[in-house]
């Protein structure tokens, strides 16, 4: 039940084999000789086909405890007084986020970006850190006792203000895991939380989003129909994290009669086919687009609907709202000492209030989204509703957060358009925030 | 541990200021709005009663009275003190009407001058009385630091000569706090505040302005002329002092920037739920769990105004939570202030447009809101001088580097 953090030979065959069909692919002479189609569906029913033998290989979940009843973590609960000032417990992970955000992914944010790849070495520094434990409870091994999506959004918030791509990539898993928390049975938990408090926890990432347009979370394409034993899934997943490395999926599908439900899905099910997505944004976190054709999976399968979806979605909203804010930082902290040292016209363009008035509208609508996303997440891990608040975060993240992206490369003119500065990487991350479902949660 | 909702212990003050606003605010906009610079007796009556809870313990003051210095706080405390709640009632009265609060007996500006900056023996001499702020000259409106009102020492008096526009309830107040500057040569440092009796000679009432909003506030222009105050009057120290003189009179601002913030609140609020309730009745309504482009575009305005009327409602409440922790808060009190007022206009605007001739009209008061909206984004601070201050701050430029 431990798993060794080299990734499977299958899996590095594979990715060989994809850089081959990659020089393949941009070979002009393919066109010439008219191969071009019937070699991209061969190559479609052989990665189909060799995923599913990779995936075999790759961890078997199985049951290693019993559980009477689903572990849970407690609500919080406070005095009730208005307070902005993060627990003793949040101060200390915050910290240790903004250290390794810092000083792990914003060295190695612009490499990642092209590379549509994050190392994996950070990926694994990331796991160690162990962020993912204090969502589990003490029951399964984890380090959880209460419901903390108010830390989790201080973490995300400060792992993004290194790079909100490489900040995707290591938070995927620990959304499966904490939706396994939330609303897994004892079966659902006993059986594959415990591999996500191991030393080597799984890739794994929650798949909503959907590629058509004006896409409603509430109105999936993919569907889940019942029979004998269980359910059958069909549809196509959109921009999902390291789809072709995980070994878990959670899987947003329509159930008949039901409504729109969470699947568990493991990486070996039969009928699972991945194509690399690349993105505007997001590129470090490996965006995937995930087939499921036929995909069975057993009667124990169904995680949660109704109401537990609804807020599913909505932690999930707040988590991208609180990867935008530390976006948003980001280019606060870069643009002010840019506009300090840029000299026009004889003195730094700091001094024009053109500039500057764009500098404190940053910082002015920065803090009204940061305030309105902690207001719905502390809402959240008290179970008080939270849908209104987080509707109202989300739209902040969509609009005022991408101004943010927007006036950080204007306020570096030329230089914000190239690659020499960070900040036309972040306008296209900061895109993705407004309209993403799923991936991430707190 | 992290909460950002309004506190339960103030919910009896928030449900009497509301009740206020319903009952004695709301009746009267429209008679006030028409009849301008007549004064609202209806206020009297409502102050005493104010008074009383403000003494009982139970209210928390329903004006610009209510801010000052935060009590000490001991190490770890938390605390939700008279800042909060003063900003929560006015949030509440300004949802009944912003003329008619600005009209609050005893509760003017000059109250939250003289409890900021005042000392022992003028807080007991002042106490009771409603005091009107005099900072605006004809050739001086944001550059405060500019005024040409002058104070010479005269024995144990000061000499005030100058003329003052803009003063709020400058008419109906006992006392004007007028700021005036000791050396036209020193500049800021040499700007002070003193406390001015109306009936004082040489001060003198010259005209009241006829405006586009908040009419129920009469708002006086002064001429000084050789007029004599005592040196007892004059709030803070004394002394020219480059380092701290002009600070003293802007730190004023720290405190009363959140409850102009909260007085536009307070008609978001209203604006918001009227109109809200308005396309409910046409068939619109936000939901929110869908995407706003899913819904239609007249809820997805509504979802978008909510959003910034949440944003602007929370960084005044840090404001204000800030000054009752003793926290510096410039910044935060001018962020509070710069969102707050441009998002009041933008949405009272807009929710006229949503309401088409029904908010056009008079019948209803959405059309008073729209235009007792602007003074909020230019009094206390206009918008621009808000980004200044943030600006300021955030690039660490002096007014003389970043204009």
């Amino acid at each position: 039940m431990t798993m060794s953090a080299t990734p499977p030979k299958r899996l590095k065959a594979m990715s060989l084999g994809l850089k081959l069909l990659n020089e393949f692919a941009g070979n002009p002479l393919v066109d010439k000789l008219g191969l071009r189609k019937p070699a991209e569906q061969i190559v479609t029913r052989a990665t189909s086909a060799g995923f599913a033998t990779a995936a075999q290989i790759g961890r078997s979940f199985s049951a290693v405890q019993k559980l009477v009843t689903p572990a849970r973590l407690h609500k919080k609960t406070g005095s009730g007084l208005f307070d902005l000032r993060p627990s003793e417990e949040q101060q200390m992970l915050r910290d240790a986020a903004a250290s390794f955000a810092m000083e792990q992914l914003r060295p190695a944010a612009l490499a990642a970006d092209t590379a549509t790849k994050a190392p994996p070495e950070l990926l694994k520094a990331s796991a160690e850190l162990g962020f993912a434990l204090m969502n589990i409870p003490e029951a399964l091994g984890g380090a959880g006792s209460e419901r903390s999506a108010m830390s989790n959004v201080l973490i995300a918030e400060a792992l993004a203000q290194g790079d909100l791509s490489l900040a995707v990539a290591c938070l995927a898993p620990s959304a499966v895991a904490t939706a396994l928390v939330l609303w897994g049975n004892e079966g659902q938990q006993a059986q594959y939380l415990p591999a996500f408090a191991g030393e080597a926890s799984p890739a794994a990432a929650l798949a909503v989003q959907e590629p058509q347009p004006l896409f409603d979370a509430f109105a999936l394409k993919t569907t889940a129909t019942k029979k004998a034993g269980g359910y059958v899934l069909n549809g196509v997943k959109a921009l999902v994290p390291r789809a072709d490395e995980c070994e878990l999926f959670i899987v947003a599908a329509e159930l008949a009669g039901e409504g729109p439900a969470l699947f568990i899905v493991e990486g070996a099910a039969a009928g699972l086919s991945f194509a690399a997505e690349p993105a505007m944004g997001l590129r470090a976190a490996s965006t995937q687009r995930l087939t499921l054709k036929n995909v069975e999976v057993p009667g124990t399968a169904m995680l949660c609907s109704g109401a537990d979806y609804a807020d599913c979605i909505a932690l999930a909203r707040l988590a991208w709202c609180a990867l935008a804010i530390g976006c948003a930082q980001a280019v606060l902290d870069h643009v002010i000492p840019y506009v300090n040292e840029r000299v026009a016209f004889g003195e730094p363009i700091s001094h024009r209030q053109a500039v500057a008035f764009m500098v404190a509208d940053i910082a002015i609508e920065l803090e009204g989204l940061r305030l309105a996303t902690w207001r719905a997440a502390s809402r959240a891990e008290r179970s008080e509703s939270f849908a209104r608040e987080t509707a109202i975060a989300r739209k902040l993240a969509s609009e005022k957060a991408m101004k943010i992206g927007n006036d950080g490369v204007q306020l570096l003119g030329g230089h914000g358009f190239t690659k020499e500065y960070p900040v036309e990487r972040w306008y296209r991350d900061l895109r993705a925030c407004g309209f993403m479902e799923g991936v991430v949660l707190v | 541990m992290i909460n950002l909702e309004t506190p339960k212990k103030f919910s009896g003050l928030i449900s009497q200021a509301n009740q206020v606003a319903q009952q004695f605010y709301r009746p009267n906009s429209r008679k006030y709005d028409r009849a301008e610079h007549s004064y609202p007796k209806e206020l009297d009556m409502l102050a005493s009663l104010m008074d009383g809870l403000a003494s009982s313990g139970s209210g928390g003051g329903a004006g610009a009275a209510g801010v000052g210095k935060g009590e000490a706080v001991s190490g770890e405390d938390n605390r939700n003190g008279s800042n909060l709640s003063t900003l929560l009632g006015a949030i509440e009265l300004c949802w009944g009407d912003v003329g008619l609060l600005l009209s609050m007996p005893r509760q003017g500006l000059g109250n939250s001058a003289i409890a900021a900056v005042a000392n022992e023996e003028q807080l007991a001499r002042f106490k009771g009385r409603w005091a009107a702020m005099a900072i605006t000259e004809p050739g001086t409106g944001s550059d405060s630091a500019n005024i040409r009102t002058t104070a010479v020492k005269d024995g144990d008096y000061y000499v005030l000569n100058g003329e003052k526009i803009y003063v709020t309830a400058g008419e109906r107040a006992n006392l004007v706090v007028v700021w005036a500057t000791l050396d036209r040569n020193i500049g800021r440092a040499a700007i002070k505040s003193f406390v001015v009796e109306k009936g004082t000679p040489g001060f003198e009432l010259v005209r009241l302005e006829h405006k586009l909003g908040i009419r129920a506030s009469d708002t006086a222009a002064f001429v000084l002329r050789d007029v004599r105050v005592h040196k007892d009057n004059l709030l803070g120290s004394a002394e020219v002092n480059a380092e701290k003189g002009f600070a003293g009179v802007m730190q004023t601002f720290d405190n009363t920037r959140p409850l102009v913030a909260g007085m536009a609140l307070g008609l978001t609020r209203a604006c918001l739920e009227h109109t809200s309730a308005v396309l409910a009745k046409a068939g619109v309504e936000v939901d929110f769990n869908l995407h706003a482009n899913l819904q239609s575009a007249a809820a997805a305005e509504l979802l978008r105004m909510e959003a910034d009327y949440e944003a602007a409602r929370l960084l005044t409440m840090q404001a204000a939570w800030m000054a009752d922790n003793r926290r510096p808060n410039s910044l935060q009190a001018s962020m509070a202030k710069a969102k707050a007022g441009r998002t009041c206009v933008e949405v009272a605007l807009k929710c006229v447009e949503l309401c088409g001739a029904a908010g056009y009209g008079e019948d209803e008061l959405l059309e008073k809101w729209a235009r007792d909206a602007k003074i909020l984004d230019i009094f206390e601070g206009t918008q621009q001088i808000q980004l200044l201050i943030v600006a300021r701050r955030l690039l660490g430029k002096s007014s003389n580097e970043l204009k």
